[in-house]
């Protein structure tokens, strides 16, 4: 389902990923974990190509670029469809109301015709909890609500892949209860989810693979429960006891 | 002393008040055939060229900054009343006649321009990255993020500068008077120049003047009132 190798990604001189390779099968869900600046977030942005890796190859269910040769804009386009981003600021369109968000992929750039885009987005915006805040624009939202608007509008082009960055950071504490479990619904329908959190009782809760990651590299990968009771390395160590 | 007459003489009170009424008509008319023409098409190619100049200002290409770097500076340093006699006294010495009025709509939009591009490289540059990434996450183009996700943005927050641009525009178009585009400062000039009334004219031209950007920032608070809607107040 997602396969990258020798994933590198370089800010000038700064290298912040320096060969990742990670192999995920269809309906898994990852979590990343790891300190600041260790390059987990810039790997979930590769996967959308909203930064474009310097080397290595993605495959997204089965559509596979190359980053060491250049890449077409076509190219990027069949990868970038196959993943919905879900960002740590929500990122909505403050002059939309939550439906026109999440109608806006699909009518503008799917060519959905509207009544079935509006149909489905309505659906979506119930499933996540908000059929009652269709007219509201995101200022009228509280945090939670506006997040889980985000995600509606990622599910609406119907990704393979989700991929949540840091999802609820930017959260009052009490409403990120809200968020996760729009997730875990999500993960236990069998979304293949790649999730960038600090939120470890999330990834003790529903993550098949846990991953930690260090200065660009992927440290240690395994499950929830070896990772979290017996993590095998000595840095995983370190920052699980920073953390808890 | 002549303030004195005015105030006891009913007779030149009344030659006033005639003359104020009487040429009430060709000021106006000189304003809605020539003054608010002027200013709508100077602005409306102004704003198109504008976005372009803006776009171009922001995009990665260094021939494009520069050109535009080039146009909005030359535009910006030099007065405008110098580049209304260039394109209209100027280019006829190299073949190249140009009528009054389309000279005027060609200097003023060049002017507004350089100027909104300024404005709306400002405003584009204001909404967040955040806007773009989730534009382009949702698989929109360049053209269709901007269109659709940053320009609607990008307007809200231009919505005031623009207005200050288009009433100075109102009030500039005067200068068209001296390329002979009969708008309604040179009807002033006019008539005064026939009854020796300049006081009189001048200020009521001025009152026009006035009361054109007066209504026009009636309609500016319109417009915000309305583009405020997704934002808290």
């Amino acid at each position: 389902m997602i396969s990258i190798q020798g994933l590198h990604k370089s800010f000038g001189e700064l290298e912040v990923l320096k060969g990742i390779d990670l192999e995920l099968e269809k309906g898994e869900v990852v979590v990343i974990i790891g300190p600041s600046g260790s390059g987990k977030t810039t790997l979930l942005r590769c996967l959308n190509i909203l930064e474009t890796p310097s080397a290595g190859t993605i495959s997204l269910n089965g559509q596979k670029a190359d980053f060491s040769k250049k890449v077409s804009k076509k190219e990027i386009d069949a990868v970038r469809r196959q993943s919905g981003m879900v960002f740590q600021q929500y990122n909505l369109f403050p002059h939309k109301t939550a439906i026109e968000n999440v109608m806006e992929g699909p009518v503008i750039v799917q060519k959905v015709p509207k009544e079935t885009a509006r149909k489905k987005a309505e659906q979506l915006l119930r499933k996540v909890g908000l059929g009652d805040k269709l007219d509201f624009y995101p200022f009228q939202l509280s945090g939670g609500q506006q997040q889980r608007v985000g995600i509606a509008r990622a599910l609406a082009l119907e990704p393979e892949v989700m991929l949540f960055d840091e999802p609820t950071s930017a959260l009052d504490p009490e409403l990120v209860g809200e968020v996760l479990q729009v997730m875990k619904d999500l993960a236990n329908e069998g979304m293949t989810m790649v999730v960038v959190t600090h939120e470890m009782r999330f990834a003790q809760d529903a993550a098949d693979v846990v991953i930690f990651m260090d200065q660009g590299k992927v440290v240690e990968r395994s499950g929830p429960s070896e990772i979290f009771t017996n993590p095998k390395e000595e840095r995983t160590r370190q920052f699980l006891n920073l953390i808890s | 002393m002549y303030y004195n007459n005015v105030l006891i003489d009913p007779e030149r009170l009344q030659r006033l008040t005639d003359i104020a009424q009487s040429s009430l008509r060709p000021l106006l008319e000189g304003a809605i055939t020539y003054t608010i023409p002027l200013t709508l098409f100077a602005f409306f190619f102004g704003l198109i060229i504008a976005i372009f100049t803006a776009l171009a200002r922001i995009s990665t290409s260094k021939p494009l900054q520069i050109i535009a770097r080039i146009y909005v500076s030359a535009i910006r340093g030099t007065p405008l009343l110098v580049q209304l006699f260039i394109l209209f006294y100027g280019l006829p010495t190299i073949g190249i006649v140009i009528d009054p009025f389309p000279a005027a709509v060609l200097g003023f939009s060049l002017n507004v321009g350089a100027y909104a591009s300024e404005i709306l490289r400002a405003a584009i540059l204001s909404i967040p990255k955040g806007q773009w990434e989730a534009a382009q996450t949702i698989g929109m183009g360049y053209a269709q993020s901007l269109r659709r996700i940053i320009l609607p943005q990008a307007a809200r927050v231009s919505i005031p500068p623009l207005s200050n641009s288009f009433i100075g525009l109102v009030k500039d178009t005067s200068l068209a008077s001296m390329i002979l585009v009969t708008e309604m400062f040179r009807r002033a000039q006019e008539i005064a120049a026939s009854n020796y009334e300049f006081l009189l004219l001048y200020v009521e031209v001025a009152v026009i003047y006035w009361v054109i950007c007066f209504i026009l920032s009636v309609i500016q608070g319109r417009i915000e009132h309305r583009l405020d809607r997704f934002v808290k107040r």
